[in-house]
C-alpha cells in the first residue's frame, strides 16, 4: 500500500505538470466567451498523443490558434486517452455545435468516417488520412512528407564523413515508412554507395530506445541519423549530443532541442494545413468531399529554417534546385519500396 | 474489531471522494477558471440525457472488471499490477477469435468471451507460477509481463496478415461476436424507423449500448461468492491473511498462488473481451499503456476491495472519465483536472488506511 501510495503520488505530480504546461494554450479561447456575432467556430479532437505532443497534435492546435487570432473564429480542443474515446468525443463535440470538426492524425480515420456519414449536415476534416469514398462533408489532408524526407536526406548523404547513414521509424506502417523511402532516395541521389542503416523502434514515445538504437548505429559507423519516430527521437536527439554526431528532426523545426547537433528537420506543417482549410470555410470554401495533398509546392512539407546553420550554402543550393524540381513535377519522389527501387538519380545541371 | 473497521471504509471513501473534489476545485480556482460552472457542465455530461448516462455505462464496464481483478488479487494477498497485460491478452484474443471463428451468434460470444477468460487466466498464471516456484515478487513481473503483452499484441496487429489494411487494428470482429443490443437491427430500415418513432431509444442506440455491464455485474457477483462461499476462496483467503499459518492448517500455498492470479488474470482478460466485442470492435496498435488496468487499480482502492464496492467505484470513475472530458472544449479547462481529483481521492483513501494498518502492526508487536 505505501509503495501504491508513492507511485500515486509520483502519478498526481506529473499530471500537475502537465497541467500547468497546457494553462497558457488554454486560456485564450476561454476568452471568447460573449457570442453576440455568431462566429465560426472550429474543434480538433487529438489522437492519444495530447495536445502538447511536441509533433503533430501540438503543430496542429498551433495552427488553430493563428487561424483564431488571424479569421477572428472560435476555436476548441479536446483531447483523447484512449482509442475508445474517439467515438463518444466525436459525439461530444458534435453536441457542443461547431462548424468544422477535425480529428488529428489517422487513427481516427475510422471514427471520422462514421460520424460523417451519420451526421451528413456537419462538416468534418482529418489529418494523414486519404479516404477511397471521402463523403461530401469531409475532407481528407495528406501531407507528402517523402518530399521532405528526400530534402534532408540528400543533405546527409552530402555530408556524411562516414559514408554511413541511418533512419530510425516509430512503428511500421505506410505513414512512417513514406519517410524511410522518401529519405532513402535522397540519399541514393547524394551518392550511390552510402549505406543506409534503417530500424524501426515499435514504438513512438520510448526514448530510452531511440537512444539505445541510435548509440548502436553510431557505433557502426553512422554519423547522420533521421528519425520519424515522434519521442523516441528525442532518445536520437540527446545520443547525438553525448557523441558529437548530428541528428535529423522531423516534423517540426527540431533544433532548438540541440541546437549544435540538430543539422536539419524534416517539417510536415500540420499547422498550415489546418490554417488553410479552417481559412476556407470561414471563406466558405470548404472543399467537401476531397482529398487535400500538401506538399513542397503548397508549403506543406519542407527543411527546416535553420538549417543554413550548418549545412553548408552549396549543399543548400542544391537542396534548392531539387525543391525546384520537385514542385515542377519533373520527378516523382518516391515512397514506397517498389517506386524507391525504380528511382533513377536525377541530373543536377 | 472487524465491523467498525468495514463501517468507516465506507466513511473513508465518501469523505475522501468529497475531498478529492474539493481539491480540483481548488486548482481549477487557482488556475483560472471557475469550479462551479466546471462542476456543472461535467453533472450536466454526465446525467443531461440517456444517451449520456449510455456512455458513463460504457466507460465504466472494463475498468469495473480491471478494478475487481486487482481487488480479487489483493484480498489473497497479492498485488496485481498486471491487469493493465491481462487486458491487453484479453482484447487481443477476442478481436482474433471473434473476426477468424465464425459461429452462430449463441455460441460465438460465449466462446469469444471464455477465450479471453482463458488467456488472461494464463497471462495472471504466469506471475502466479513464478511467485510460487521462485519467490519473484508479483509487482515486478506483473509490471514486465504488461510489457511483453503490450509489444506481442502489437506484433500480432502489425502483422500484415493480421491488420486491416490501411490501419493499424485488426479486422473488425464478426456480427456474431458483438454483445452491443440490437446492433444489426438498429441499423436496419425497421431499427431506423422504430429509433425515429422513439425519441429515447434513439438516445441510447446512438451509443454503443452493450451487454457488458451486466457481465461486469455478474461477475462481481460470483467473485462475491468465490471469496464467502467456498472452499477456495476460504483457502485463498486464509493465505492473503497468513501465509505460514495457512501453510500450517494444510492448505497449498503455492497452487492457491497460481489459482488466485489465474482468476485475476481471468477477470482482466474478460475486461478486454468485453470493450473489445461491446465497443471497440477490434484491437489496434498500443503506443502506449492505455489505462484500464491501473485505472482498475484505482478502482479497487476506492471500491475498497469489496467486488459491489467495485462496481460502485467503477461507475463514478467511469462518469468523471466520461463527464469530465466536456470540460474541456467547453470552458477550455484541462482534462488533466480528472485524474487530479481521482489521485487526491485514491491518496485520501490511502492515507488513513496506512495510518490504521501501522496502529495494527503497532499493537501486534506489543502483544
Amino acid at each position: 500500500m505505501k509503495k501504491l501510495s508513492i507511485l500515486l503520488a509520483v502519478v498526481f505530480a506529473l499530471t500537475l505538470v502537465g497541467c500547468n504546461k497546457q494553462k497558457a494554450e488554454v486560456a485564450a479561447p476561454a476568452e471568447e466567451k460573449p457570442m453576440e456575432v455568431v462566429k465560426t467556430s472550429v474543434v480538433m479532437v487529438t489522437d492519444v498523443g495530447g495536445v502538447n505532443d511536441q509533433s503533430f497534435n501540438q503543430s496542429a492546435w498551433e495552427g488553430l490558434q493563428k487561424a483564431q487570432k488571424d479569421l477572428d473564429i472560435n476555436v476548441s480542443y479536446k483531447e483523447s486517452k484512449q482509442n475508445a474515446d474517439y467515438m463518444p468525443n466525436m459525439e461530444s463535440v458534435l453536441d457542443d455545435g461547431n462548424d468544422l470538426i477535425w480529428g488529428i492524425g489517422f487513427m481516427m480515420a475510422d471514427a471520422i468516417l462514421e460520424a460523417a456519414q451519420n451526421n451528413p449536415d456537419q462538416y468534418y476534416a482529418i489529418i494523414d488520412n486519404a479516404y477511397e469514398d471521402t463523403p461530401s462533408n469531409l475532407v481528407g489532408v495528406v501531407f507528402e512528407a517523402e518530399q521532405a524526407s528526400y530534402l534532408v536526406g540528400y543533405i546527409a548523404g552530402r555530408m556524411t564523413q562516414t559514408g554511413k547513414v541511418g533512419f530510425i521509424g516509430g512503428i511500421k506502417f505506410f505513414l512512417i515508412e513514406e519517410f524511410e523511402y522518401g529519405f532513402k532516395a535522397g540519399v541514393k541521389q547524394a551518392g550511390a554507395d552510402i549505406e543506409v542503416f534503417t530500424q524501426y523502434a515499435e514504438s513512438f514515445t520510448d526514448a530510452a530506445k531511440g537512444k539505445s538504437i541510435a548509440n548502436s548505429m553510431y557505433q557502426q559507423g553512422a554519423d547522420i541519423i533521421f528519425h520519424a519516430a515522434g519521442g523516441v527521437g528525442n532518445g536520437l536527439i540527446e545520443a547525438a549530443k553525448e557523441q558529437g554526431k548530428w541528428a535529423i528532426g522531423v516534423d517540426r523545426d527540431q533544433n532548438d532541442l540541440a541546437p549544435d547537433n540538430v543539422l536539419t528537420s524534416a517539417m510536415k506543417r500540420v499547422d498550415n494545413g489546418i490554417y488553410n482549410l479552417s481559412k476556407e470555410l470561414a471563406e466558405g470554401n470548404f472543399p467537401g468531399g476531397t482529398t487535400v495533398a500538401y506538399g513542397l509546392a503548397e508549403g506543406g512539407v519542407g527543411i527546416a529554417p535553420t538549417s543554413s546553420k550548418h549545412v553548408p550554402a552549396d549543399i543548400l543550393a542544391e537542396v534548392e534546385m531539387l525543391e525546384k524540381k520537385i514542385i515542377a513535377g519533373e520527378f516523382v519522389v518516391p515512397n514506397t519500396a517498389d517506386t524507391l527501387a525504380a528511382y533513377k538519380v536525377v541530373d543536377l545541371k | 474489531m472487524k465491523n467498525p473497521l468495514k463501517n468507516s471504509a465506507l466513511g473513508i471513501t465518501l469523505i475522501s471522494i468529497l475531498l478529492g473534489l474539493f481539491v480540483g476545485a481548488l486548482i481549477l480556482l487557482f488556475i483560472g477558471y471557475n469550479p462551479i460552472e466546471a462542476y456543472s457542465v461535467m453533472l450536466n455530461g454526465i446525467f443531461g440525457s440517456v444517451r449520456y448516462l449510455s456512455w458513463t455505462i460504457i466507460y465504466a464496464t472494463p475498468i469495473i472488471l480491471t478494478g475487481l481483478s486487482v481487488a480479487f488479487a489483493f484480498k489473497t494477498g497479492l498485488f496485481n499490477i498486471g491487469a493493465e497485460g491481462q487486458y491487453i491478452v484479453g482484447a487481443l484474443t477476442a478481436a482474433l477469435v471473434g473476426y477468424y471463428v465464425p459461429m452462430p451468434t449463441l455460441l460465438h460470444i460465449p466462446f469469444v468471451l471464455i477465450c479471453s477468460i482463458t488467456a488472461g487466466s494464463l497471462w495472471g498464471s504466469i506471475a502466479g507460477y513464478l511467485k510460487a516456484r521462485f519467490g519473484v515478487n508479483e509487482v515486478i513481473s506483473t509490471i514486465m509481463l504488461n510489457w511483453i503483452a503490450l509489444y506481442l499484441n502489437n506484433f500480432f496487429v502489425l502483422n500484415e496478415k493480421i491488420k486491416r489494411p490501411g490501419s493499424e487494428a485488426t479486422n473488425k470482429i464478426l456480427d456474431s461476436a458483438k454483445i452491443i443490443f440490437f446492433d444489426v437491427w438498429k441499423k436496419s430500415p425497421d431499427g431506423q424507423a422504430f429509433r425515429k418513432a422513439h425519441p429515447f431509444f434513439n438516445d441510447i442506440f446512438r451509443t454503443p449500448a452493450n451487454a457488458g455491464f451486466l457481465i461486469a455485474i455478474l461477475a462481481a457477483v460470483l467473485v462475491l461468492l468465490i471469496l464467502n462461499k467456498t472452499t477456495l476462496g476460504y483457502s485463498l483467503k486464509a493465505v492473503g491473511f497468513n501465509k505460514d499459518a495457512a501453510e500450517f492448517g494444510g492448505i497449498n500455498i503455492k497452487s492457491s498462488m497460481i489459482s488466485s492470479m489465474a482468476i485475476a488474470g481471468g477477470l482482466s482478460g474478460l475486461a478486454g473481451a468485453v470493450q473489445v466485442t461491446g465497443f471497440t470492435r477490434e484491437a489496434s496498435a498500443l503506443a502506449a499503456m492505455e489505462g484500464y488496468g491501473f485505472e482498475g487499480i484505482s478502482v479497487a482502492l476506492i471500491g475498497a476491495n469489496n467486488p459491489i464496492g467495485c462496481v460502485l467505484a467503477g461507475l463514478f470513475y467511469g462518469a468523471l472519465k466520461y463527464g469530465g472530458s466536456k470540460i474541456q472544449p467547453r470552458i477550455g479547462a484541462p482534462y488533466e483536472i480528472i485524474s487530479i481529483i481521482m489521485g487526491t481521492i485514491v491518496l485520501f483513501i490511502a492515507m488513513p488506511k496506512l495510518i490504521r494498518m501501522m496502529k495494527i502492526t503497532k499493537k501486534k508487536e506489543a502483544e
